[in-house]
């Protein structure tokens, strides 16, 4: 099935948690919700499955419009961050709810439960009550529920947050696998821009509740269409520096001038911002026609083969992720290097005006 | 904490004059604890001893002088209330009301416990505090009207004019105690229900009253409690065919004066019901206390 989002918003009160959303989804796709808390990621899961009716828009499947349609009668899974399972039922039964309810003969419930729990590893489980299990057990418990269904749509809603490293890292290995041969629509919201880009698929970036941009995850990654996009896709956070492009130089509010090279050439003269991610700033030159922007040692974080360095130059702060383990002493002075077509530019509306063509970033 | 500190030093120096006088002179070892706790439970349980005791002896011994036990131990009074129709129709009476009454209680709470618990609609706070108030008023505020009422639609003096007057102050209790319980119940478990396909009906029988099989309990607990014991209500509203037991026993005295131990008799099996049911509740009586917000 294809699901269309059609300018759906939803209002309650005074605030909007969603605003006018296009989305079309396609049957068998893995798509991705990214975007800060309150961005608006369940408000919209809930509008998809028709748990809320939107204020205004429709909701489209297969080209029929089901908006206001109960979710009784749509064919919807999802899984919550938190961990919900009936405490009162088996994991089982638990498993086993979706298809009691609509009807299923016996046996072929008894075999798909046994499929399900067996490829979520729950099988020595099924007797318990959910409470008594740890939380990956009784998340995984909420996803063979979901995956029973075999539903044309289903929903995960951060369903890894509440886990620890470890249960986190196999499940969201585990998770489109296991849902890809459903042939549904696989909806995934997450806070972590990381995330996104190890399911793939598509993404779509979520900001106060509009859509920035949606299409293949490795595309919205590198091309960003706008600030606010480049934003929410990038962690560590994006650094941000404004330029002031005249007579083919650019004045950075860092201080210094710059030769307009890289994307900063193509542009009219005017004001714009410069976001670059933090792996592309770099403590020691890669390359020619760098443009070198001189900081001091804020923070040295080391994650054990990586290192990143918060510094600060002039008003701005930037993180830098550099190889190895760099013991930098705070207030220390350092020298910043940024190839200028790793930089994506901004307009002052926030509009990408441009980035080089040629960029590879990952 | 401070202040303590403070007083440190001369506090240590009063603690120590007593010390060493209790050293000079030994004194036996007395539990404290022992004693208040004995006391405590002497005093809560000896009204209930008395009655007990009274009621297995005859009018002659009770009248006569104190005894600690029965001289002379008889279940005539128990034996008379089983046999006697005006006594055990007391107990079927108040049995029927306060059933009728529970169920009705429980069954109007359930719903409305839930739309409050679940849903926001206009003055849904007021109408939620409104509800409590109703038990601020005294039944007798109450028993005019009620009398009136019903004297009108042919429902007084059956079980039915009392079952729902007591509604009055049990529904809203009910309500309260099974809001509590409810919100206790995240919100995400409807939803999940409703995407597994559940119509609402079916899943609040098979998925959310056992969730909240405690609460209900305690709330019918609580209905029943209050149905049992009330008595103006009851007494006002009743006359001959519907009339409860503790009307029955206050109304005993007889030609021959008063008959203690039957009275007495009639008091155990009163207690009784009351004592069976907290049984069942006992573990969830404390939540229930705090209206299920625990």
């Amino acid at each position: 099935m294809t699901l269309v989002l059609d300018g759906i918003s939803k209002k309650v009160g005074a605030s909007v948690h969603v605003d006018d959303v296009h989305l079309t989804l396609e049957r068998g796709s893995l798509n991705v919700l990214l975007g800060a808390t309150l961005s608006g990621k369940t408000s919209l899961m809930r509008l998809m499955a028709g748990l809320d009716a939107p204020t205004s828009g429709r909701v489209l499947v297969d080209g029929q419009d089901v908006t206001g349609w109960p979710v009784q009668r749509r064919s919807v899974a999802m899984v919550y961050q938190q961990f919900i399972n009936y405490p009162s039922l088996t994991v089982y039964e638990n498993i086993a709810s979706p298809l009691r309810v609509s009807g299923v003969a016996r046996s072929e419930i008894d075999e798909r439960v046994r499929d399900a729990a067996r490829l979520l590893k729950l099988e020595p489980y099924l007797d318990r009550k959910p409470l008594n299990l740890s939380g990956g057990q009784q998340q995984r418990t909420a996803i063979a529920r979901a995956l029973v269904k075999r539903a044309d749509l289903v929903l995960l809603d951060e369903p890894l947050a509440n886990l620890d490293y470890k249960l986190r890292e196999e499940l969201r290995e585990e998770l489109p696998r296991v849902f890809a041969a459903s042939g549904a629509i696989f909806v995934y919201a997450t806070t972590e821009p990381s995330e996104a880009l190890l399911l793939g698929g598509n993404t779509a970036t979520l900001f106060q509740g509009r859509v920035t941009q949606f299409g293949p995850t490795p595309q919205t990654y590198r091309q960003p269409h706008d600030l606010v996009t480049a934003r929410v896709f990038s962690d560590p956070p994006l650094n941000t520096l404004k330029v002031r492009k005249s007579d083919g130089a650019a004045t950075l509010s860092t201080g210094g001038q710059v030769p307009a090279s890289g994307p900063l050439a193509g542009v009219p003269d005017g004001e714009y911002t410069v976001g670059f991610r933090a792996h592309h700033l770099n403590l020691e030159p890669t390359g020619t026609h760098e443009i070198t922007i001189p900081a001091t040692v804020s923070v040295a974080e080391i994650t054990g083969s990586e290192s990143y360095v918060h510094l600060d130059a002039g008003d701005h702060r930037f993180v830098a992720l550099v190889p190895g383990v760099r013991r930098l002493e705070p207030r220390s002075p350092v020298t910043a290097y940024l190839d200028p077509r790793r930089l994506f530019l901004f307009d002052e509306d926030g509009r990408l005006a441009s980035a080089d063509p040629s960029q590879k970033a990952a | 904490m401070t202040g303590s500190v403070a007083i440190g030093p001369t506090d240590t120096k009063a603690r120590a004059t007593p010390l060493a006088m209790n050293k000079a002179v030994p004194r036996p070892r007395v539990n404290g604890r022992a004693i208040v706790m004995g006391l405590y439970l002497l005093f809560l349980m000896l009204p209930i001893y008395w009655l007990v005791n009274m009621s297995l002896k005859t009018n002659a011994e009770i009248t006569s002088g104190l005894t600690l036990w029965p001289q002379d131990l008889t279940f005539d009074n128990y034996r008379t209330i089983f046999t006697d129709e005006s006594w055990y129709s007391g107990y079927i009476n108040s049995l029927t009301y306060v059933l009728i009454n529970t169920v009705l209680s429980i069954s109007f709470a359930l719903p409305a416990a839930y739309a409050f618990s679940r849903y926001r609609f206009l003055g849904d706070k007021h109408l939620f505090f409104w509800l409590l108030t109703n038990r601020m008023a005294p039944p007798a505020v109450f028993a005019l009207p009620f009398f009136n009422l019903y004297s009108a639609v042919g429902l007084f003096d059956t079980p039915w004019a009392v079952a729902l007057a007591h509604c009055l102050f049990n529904v809203p209790l009910a309500v309260w105690i099974l809001e509590g319980f409810m919100s206790g119940v995240p919100r995400e478990i409807d939803e999940t229900a409703a995407i597994d396909g559940y119509s609402f009906p079916r899943f609040f029988v098979k998925i959310f009253m056992p969730l909240i099989a405690s609460g209900i309990g305690v709330a019918a607990f609580f209905c029943f409690m209050f149905s049992w014991v009330e008595l103006l209500l009851a007494r006002t509203l009743t006359s001959v065919n519907a009339k409860p037991i503790a009307a029955t026993m206050t109304r005993t005295v007889s030609a021959a004066g008063m008959d203690w131990g039957l009275l007495a008799a009639a008091g155990v099996l009163t207690i009784v019901p009351g004592a069976l049911v907290i049984w069942f509740v006992r573990n969830y009586i404390a939540k229930g206390f705090a209206l299920g917000r625990v």
